[in-house]
C-alpha cells in the first residue's frame, strides 16, 4: 500500500522543474483525447504551430491574441494579489469599451490625439468602476466577489447587446444589427500592421510590476492579501486598499477592452472579447502572478488560440479544442501543487512482524 | 524497557516530519487503572506521539500494543475499535450541532436517527461517570467546561476504557479543573488507563499516579508520582536544572503619579450587539506590569484590539492625557503614540507570515518615509539589529517568517515592536506555544522594559505565571471588571473564584 | 382568448417550473458537494457535459432513460476530476472549479458540433411529454405547477424532498454535515472524510448532468453551441440563496425559472402607463436574474443567524497529517 507523507520544502529549481513536467504531461494527455476525438494528435499540433507563428500574417493575429489576453490577465492578477477573486474581467472588458463608445460617439468631433486618450480614461473608469460594485459589496457585507463579478459579467453582455440593438445601432445595417462603426479619429495608430496595442500592454506589465514590489501601495496589497487583519493591526485602512486596487484590476481590464474595440474592430459587439476574460483566469492562475511569466504564458496560450482557429479553417477541427487544451493544462498544474508538499511513499509497516511484549 | 503491567506498550516509536523529528525511539506504556502524565514542554513531541495512540498519524517505526495484541492504526476509526478515545486540546465539535449529535455522529447504526434511545444511552454513560451534559443543547451555547464533557462523552459513548486528555487543563479554572480531576478518579475507579498530556507540573503532583518525560521528540524516564518532586521533573524536562522564579523587578512609577494609560468606562459591542466588555475601568502605571486574567472569551482579546483601535469603543482611552477613543490603528500610529500591541494570533494578526523578517518588520513603520515607495534597506538595518538583540535564529533576514520556530517567531513580533520604543505595551498570551526557555526569555525582555518605565498590561492565561510576574492583577469575567488585586497579597483560589464570576467579601483593593 | 387572471398565473407557473427545473437540479447537485465542505463552481461544465451527452445518446439510442442515466454520468465524469483535484491532491477549489467550466463546455460544444443536426426520436419526446396527476392537477394556482408536468420536473421535486430528509434524518446525513463543518471533528468521529466528500462530489455531478439533460432533450429539443448559457452559474448562486435547504432549492430555482420566463412573456406585451406606452427591451429583462442573483447574495450576507451560514469548512483542504 501507499502512504502520502510531508516532504520538506522544495527549492525554488526544482518546483519550477516540476511545473514543466506538469505541462509536458498535460500537453501528452491533451493529445490522447484528440486522438480519442478521431484526429492526429501530432498533426494537429504541429498545424497549430504552424498556424499560429507559420507567417508574418499568422504571427500578427497571434500578437492580436496576446494583447487582450495579456492585459486582462494582468488585471486579473492584481485582484488576485489581493486573494479578491475576480472572475469579472469579461465584464469589466465590456464595460471598458462602453466607455470608449461614450466617449467616441460624443466626441467625435475631436481630433485624435485628443480623443483616443480621453477614450482610454473613459475606459479605465467605466471598467474600474464596474469592478468596484463587488468590491464595495465585498467590503460593506463580505458578499462572495466570485459570484458577484460573474453575474455582472452576464448584465455587461447584455448591455452591450442592447446598446447594439438600440441606441447605437447602425442605421445603415440591413438585416442582423449591428452597432455604429466609430470614427476615424478612434482608430488606434499601427505601426508597421499591428496596431500599438502591445506597447500598451507590455508597458502596464512594467508598471504593474513596479508598483507591486516598490511602492507602498503594492507593499499594502501584499500585506492585505496575505492577511487582512493583520493589515488592519498595522494601521493600513484596508477598506481603501481594497478600492483603489480592485480599481485598478477593473480599469486595467477595461482598457483591454477600449484596444480591442479601437485596434481591432472599430466598434462593439458582444463577442469583442472571445471569451478571453475567461482565459486570463487561467493564465494569470499559471503565472504564479509574476509579470515576466505571465507574459510569455499570454503568447503560448494566444499561440493556442491563433492555432485553434487556423485548425478549424483549414482542418476542420472546431476551434474548441483549444479551450479543451487549455483546461487540461490547468487540471494538471493545479494537481501538480500537491506534489511539491507531498510525496507518495510505500508503507513498508505491511506484513511487518511486531517486536514481542514481554520477554 | 516493557512493562508487564501494561495494557498499553509503545516501543520504539519514531516520526518525522519533513525535517523535523517529532518523536525518535520513544517508549511508553500505561496499565489499567493508572492516571499516567505525559509531561514535556511545547515541541517536545508529546501530542504528537499520542496523534499516533489516537490513529489521527501513523508511526514510521516502532510498534504500539493494547492488552499484549499488536496493533497498527490507519484512521481513528481502527483507534476506536480499540477502545482508545482522545479528547483534543482544540475541541473537534461542530458548533451548530447539538451535544447528542457531536456525540453519536460517525457511529454505526440504523438508517435513520433515533433520537429517543440515543438520549438515554448518553445519559446513562454520563451518570456512571459522574458527567452533567444537556443532549440538546447546540454547541455554540455551551460553556468551554461544558464542551469538554461533551468531547468526553464522545469517546466514552464509543466505548473507550483508554483516554487521552490533551493539555485538558489549558482553558479550565481552578474550580472546573476540580471538577475534571474528580471525573477522572471516578473513571481510574472503573479500570480506565487514563494519559493525561500536559506542562503544568502541580497538576502532574496532583492528579497523576505515574509521570513520563519527554524531550525534543526522545523518553526521558518514566517515575512514580509519589516519588518525585516538581523540581526534579523540570530537570527532567529541560534537561538542566532551572529556577522556576520569575523576576519581578519593584515598579517604578510611585503610586500616585499620573497614569500612563487610563480605560474608563470602556464598553465594547460584537456583532450581535452583545456587549463583551462592559464599563470597564482601570490603569496602567509608569513601569508597572499589571495582569489580566480571566477564562477564555471573557472578553479579554476584545479589551486588547479596543484600546488599541481595532474595535469600536464607547468610554475613554486615555494615553498621556490624550483620548484615544475611536481612532483607528492607523490614526494612533500616525500620530507618533507609541503603544505597542502584541496579540494572541501571532501569525494571524501580528505578522504576515507569507512574507519575510523585513517586509514584517515594516509593518508599522513603512509609512514614515516619503513619497511612493518602501524604503527596504532601512527595513533590513532595522531587522537585522532585531536579529542581533534578541539572539533569533535564522538563516538570515530574508528569510520567510512562517518557517521559523514559534518561540522565533514571537521573538520577531516581541522584537518589532520593543524596538518602536514604545511607552506602554499591550501583549496578549505572549508565551503560548513556547517552550520553557523561550518563555522566561520573554519575562526577561517584558522585565527589562519595565525597567525603563514602560507600563505594560498582560493577558495571560497560567494563574502561576501572572502571580509571580505581574504587581498587580485584573479578573475579567463575561465582559465584566470583577476586582483588580496586588499579585502579592492573592492567591489562585481567589483568582479562580473571580474568574467565574463569584465576587469576593472584603474591600476593595485597587 | 380571454382567460382569467388566476388560469393566467397558474399557466405561468407551470411554465416556471419547466424553466426552473434545470436551475434545481444544477441546485441541488452543488448542494449535495457543499454540504460535504467543497466548492465545486463547474456546474455550468457538469451541465454542459451532461446536455450534450444525453441529448447524443437519446438521438442516436431513441432510449429515454438510457439518455438521462448518460448525461447523469457525464456531469459524474466531470466531478471526478474535480474531486481528484481537490480533494485528494488538495489543489485550490475556485480555481479548479472555473477550468473543469471552461474544459467541459469546450468539450461539449466540440462534441455538440456533431448533434446540430440531430433530431430527437418521438419516443424521447413521448416518455418525457407532460403527465397529469388525476386530482391534484386541478389544484388553483399550483396544480399545473406541480402535478401537470414531465415526469423530469417532477423527478427534480421528488429528489429535492428525498435528498432533505437524507440530511436531516439519517446518520449518513449527520456524518456528511460534520464532514462540511469540520472535517477533523468528523475524522475523529471515525467517519471516512475523503470518501464522503467523493461520494457527494459524484452524486452532485450526476445531478447537474441530470439538469443539462433535461435542458437539451425536454426543454429546448434540439443542441445548440452553449446551450446552457450562464445557467449553471446561476445555480451555483442558488445554492446560497437556498440556504444550502434542497426544500428552498425549489422555490428558488422556481422563482428564477419565472424570472428568466418574464422575458419571454412581457416581451410582446403590449403595457400602457399613464398614457405611454412603454417598451421593454428583451437585453434588458434578460439582465434581470443576473440581478436578482446579485440582490439574493447581498441579502444572505447581511443576516448573521449561526444556522444559515455556509457550511463551516467550505472551500478549505482538509489533510489530516497537517501540522
Amino acid at each position: 500500500m501507499f502512504k502520502i507523507i510531508k516532504r520538506p520544502p522544495l527549492a525554488e529549481g526544482r518546483m519550477f522543474v516540476l511545473r514543466i513536467l506538469a505541462v509536458v504531461f498535460a500537453i501528452g494527455a491533451s493529445m490522447a483525447i484528440i486522438a480519442l476525438l478521431g484526429h492526429d494528435p501530432f498533426k494537429v499540433m504541429l498545424e497549430m504551430i504552424r498556424g499560429s507563428v507559420g507567417s508574418a500574417y499568422r504571427i500578427k493575429e497571434t500578437i492580436n491574441k496576446m494583447v487582450p489576453l495579456l492585459t486582462l490577465s494582468l488585471g486579473v492578477c492584481v485582484a488576485y494579489k489581493m486573494k479578491f477573486w475576480n472572475i469579472g474581467a469579461e465584464g469589466q472588458f465590456y464595460m471598458g469599451a462602453y466607455g470608449a463608445g461614450l466617449v467616441a460617439f460624443n466626441f467625435s468631433h475631436l481630433p485624435s490625439y485628443l480623443l483616443l486618450p480621453a477614450m482610454f480614461a473613459a475606459g479605465v473608469l467605466t471598467g474600474g468602476l464596474w469592478a468596484l460594485i463587488p468590491a464595495l459589496l465585498k467590503a460593506k457585507w463580505e458578499t462572495s466577489e466570485t459570484l458577484v463579478t460573474l453575474m455582472l459579467n452576464y448584465v455587461a453582455i447584455r448591455w452591450v447587446t442592447y446598446l447594439q440593438y438600440g441606441p447605437w445601432r447602425d442605421p445603415k445595417a440591413a438585416g442582423l444589427p449591428r452597432m455604429m462603426h466609430f470614427p476615424e479619429t478612434a482608430d488606434l495608430p499601427k505601426i508597421g500592421s499591428i496596431h500599438i496595442g502591445w506597447i500598451i500592454a507590455l508597458f502596464l506589465v512594467i508598471v504593474i510590476y513596479f508598483l507591486i514590489r516598490y511602492s507602498k501601495l503594492g507593499y499594502e496589497i501584499t500585506v492585505m492579501g496575505e492577511n487582512p487583519r493583520t493589515a488592519e493591526y498595522a494601521g493600513m485602512n484596508t477598506f481603501r486598499i481594497l478600492l483603489v486596487a480592485i480599481m485598478i484590476s477593473g480599469g486595467i481590464c477595461g482598457i483591454a477592452g477600449v484596444i480591442q474595440a479601437t485596434g481591432l474592430e472599430h466598434s462593439i459587439s458582444p463577442v469583442l472579447s472571445s471569451g478571453l476574460g475567461f482565459t486570463a483566469i487561467i493564465t494569470a492562475w499559471l503565472s504564479k502572478l509574476q509579470p515576466v511569466t505571465l507574459v510569455s504564458v499570454s503568447f503560448l496560450f494566444a499561440m493556442m488560440l491563433q492555432g485553434g482557429n487556423y485548425l478549424q479553417s483549414v482542418m476542420k477541427v472546431p476551434s474548441d479544442v483549444a479551450g479543451v487544451i487549455q483546461g487540461v493544462i490547468l487540471f494538471f498544474v493545479l494537481g501538480s501543487e500537491f506534489f511539491t508538499q507531498y510525496k507518495i511513499v510505500r508503507d513498508k509497516r505491511q506484513g511487518e512482524e511486531t517486536r514481542k511484549v514481554g520477554a | 524497557m516493557t512493562d508487564r503491567a501494561a495494557y498499553v506498550q509503545m516501543e520504539g516509536i519514531c516520526k518525522t516530519f519533513g525535517v523535523v523529528k517529532a518523536n525518535d525511539q520513544v517508549d511508553f506504556s500505561v496499565r489499567k487503572g493508572e492516571i499516567h502524565a505525559l509531561l514535556g514542554e511545547n515541541g517536545s513531541g508529546k501530542s504528537t506521539l499520542m496523534n499516533m495512540l489516537s490513529g489521527i498519524y501513523m508511526p514510521d517505526s516502532g510498534s504500539i500494543n493494547i492488552g499484549g495484541k499488536p496493533c497498527h492504526f490507519h484512521s481513528p476509526k481502527d483507534a476506536i475499535r480499540h477502545g482508545i478515545g482522545m479528547v483534543h486540546q482544540h475541541f473537534k465539535l461542530v458548533d451548530i450541532l447539538t451535544a447528542k449529535e457531536n456525540i453519536t455522529a460517525g457511529m454505526p447504526g440504523s438508517f435513520f436517527i433515533k433520537n429517543k434511545g440515543m438520549t438515554e444511552a448518553i445519559g446513562n454513560i454520563a451518570k456512571k461517570y459522574g458527567l452533567q451534559v444537556q443532549a440538546d443543547r447546540k454547541i455554540y451555547n455551551m460553556s468551554v467546561g461544558e464542551k469538554q464533557t461533551v468531547e468526553i462523552l464522545k469517546v466514552l459513548y464509543r466505548g473507550a476504557d483508554i483516554l487521552i486528555l490533551d493539555e485538558p487543563t489549558a482553558v479550565l479554572t481552578p474550580q472546573e479543573t476540580d471538577a475534571l480531576f474528580n471525573i477522572l478518579r471516578n473513571m481510574r475507579r472503573e479500570n480506565c488507563a487514563i494519559i493525561i498530556i500536559t506542562h503544568k507540573l502541580n497538576e502532574v503532583m496532583e492528579i497523576s499516579d505515574r509521570v513520563t518525560v519527554l524531550r525534543k521528540g526522545q523518553s526521558i524516564g518514566t517515575v512514580n508520582t509519589s516519588e518525585t518532586n516538581a523540581k526534579a521533573l523540570t530537570e527532567m524536562m529541560v534537561g538542566r536544572p532551572m529556577s522556576l522564579e520569575i523576576q519581578r523587578p519593584a515598579v517604578t512609577g510611585g503610586a500616585d503619579s499620573e497614569p500612563l494609560l487610563d480605560v474608563r468606562d470602556l464598553t465594547i459591542e460584537n456583532q450581535e450587539k452583545i456587549k463583551v466588555i462592559q464599563n470597564v475601568s482601570f490603569q496602567v502605571r509608569r513601569g508597572e506590569i499589571l495582569g489580566v486574567a480571566g477564562i477564555a472569551g471573557s472578553g479579554q482579546k476584545e479589551l486588547c484590539e479596543g484600546i488599541v483601535g481595532l474595535q469600536k469603543v464607547s468610554g475613554k482611552v486615555i494615553f498621556k492625557g490624550e483620548d484615544l477613543a475611536g481612532c483607528k490603528p492607523g490614526n494612533i500610529i500616525s500620530k507618533g503614540i507609541s503603544m505597542s500591541f502584541i496579540p494572541e494570533d501571532r501569525l494571524g494578526m501580528g505578522l504576515v507570515g507569507g512574507l519575510d523578517i523585513v517586509d514584517n518588520v515594516l509593518l508599522k513603520s513603512y509609512r514614515k518615509t516619503k513619497g511612493l515607495f518602501v524604503d527596504r534597506k532601512q527595513g533590513v538595518s532595522m531587522a537585522e539589529s532585531i536579529v542581533r538583540r534578541f539572539d533569533i535564529s535564522t538563516p538570515g533576514v530574508h528569510h520567510q517568517v512562517s518557517k521559523l520556530s514559534g518561540g522565533n517567531i514571537q521573538k520577531v513580533l516581541l522584537g518589532r515592536e520593543v524596538s518602536l520604543n514604545p511607552s506602554v505595551i499591550i501583549t496578549a498570551y505572549p508565551t503560548r506555544g513556547l517552550d520553557i526557555g523561550a518563555s522566561y526569555n520573554i519575562y526577561d525582555v517584558l522585565n527589562e522594559e519595565k525597567k525603563k518605565g514602560v507600563g505594560i498590561l498582560y493577558i495571560g492565561e497560567d494563574l502561576d505565571v501572572l502571580l509571580e510576574l505581574c504587581d498587580r492583577i485584573m479578573v475579567i469575567h463575561q465582559g465584566e471588571l470583577m476586582d483588580i488585586l496586588p499579585a502579592s497579597e492573592t492567591t489562585k483560589e481567589q483568582l479562580g473564584l473571580l474568574m467565574l464570576g463569584h465576587r469576593g467579601e472584603g474591600a476593595d483593593h485597587v | 382568448m380571454d382567460i382569467g387572471w388566476i388560469a393566467a398565473a397558474a399557466m405561468f407557473l407551470q411554465l416556471a417550473a419547466q424553466c426552473g427545473t434545470p436551475l434545481l437540479f444544477g441546485t441541488l447537485g452543488g448542494i449535495l458537494g457543499e454540504k460535504a465542505g467543497n466548492l465545486n463552481l463547474g456546474v455550468e461544465g457538469m451541465m454542459m457535459m451532461g446536455a450534450v451527452t444525453g441529448y447524443y445518446v437519446a438521438a442516436v439510442s431513441g432510449h429515454p432513460v438510457l439518455a438521462a442515466l448518460a448525461g447523469g454520468l457525464a456531469g459524474s465524469l466531470g466531478a471526478l476530476l474535480y474531486a481528484v483535484i481537490t480533494v485528494t491532491l488538495q489543489g485550490n477549489q475556485t480555481v479548479t472549479g472555473l477550468t473543469l467550466t471552461i474544459f467541459g463546455c469546450g468539450i461539449a460544444n466540440y462534441i455538440g458540433k456533431g448533434c446540430t443536426s440531430m433530431t430527437l426520436p418521438a419516443t424521447i419526446r413521448a416518455f418525457y411529454a407532460p403527465i397529469s396527476v388525476p386530482g391534484l392537477s386541478k389544484l388553483p394556482l399550483v396544480g399545473k405547477m406541480l402535478f401537470e408536468q414531465s415526469n423530469f420536473v417532477m423527478l427534480g421535486i421528488l429528489l429535492a424532498i428525498l435528498i432533505w430528509i437524507y440530511f436531516n434524518k439519517t446518520r449518513a446525513g449527520l456524518n456528511v454535515r460534520m464532514v462540511g463543518e469540520n472535517p477533523g471533528a468528523a475524522d475523529a468521529c471515525g467517519i471516512h472524510v475523503n470518501l464522503v466528500k467523493y461520494l457527494h462530489l459524484l452524486a452532485g455531478g450526476f445531478l447537474c448532468g441530470l439538469g443539462g439533460t433535461y435542458l437539451s432533450v425536454v426543454y429546448i429539443t434540439r443542441w445548440q453551441n452553449d446551450l446552457v448559457a450562464g445557467l449553471g452559474w446561476i445555480a451555483v448562486a442558488l445554492v446560497i440563496f437556498a440556504i444550502w435547504n434542497p426544500i428552498r432549492a425549489i422555490f428558488g430555482g422556481y422563482l428564477f425559472g419565472a424570472l428568466r420566463s418574464i422575458g419571454l412573456v412581457l416581451q410582446n406585451t403590449r403595457m400602457t402607463f399613464l398614457g405611454h406606452e412603454i417598451r421593454l427591451d428583451p437585453q434588458l429583462l434578460d439582465m434581470l436574474p443576473y440581478l436578482m442573483t446579485i440582490l439574493v447574495l447581498v441579502l444572505m450576507g447581511v443576516q448573521k443567524k449561526k444556522e444559515y451560514q455556509p457550511p463551516g469548512w467550505l472551500s478549505r483542504s482538509y489533510y489530516r497529517e497537517d501540522r
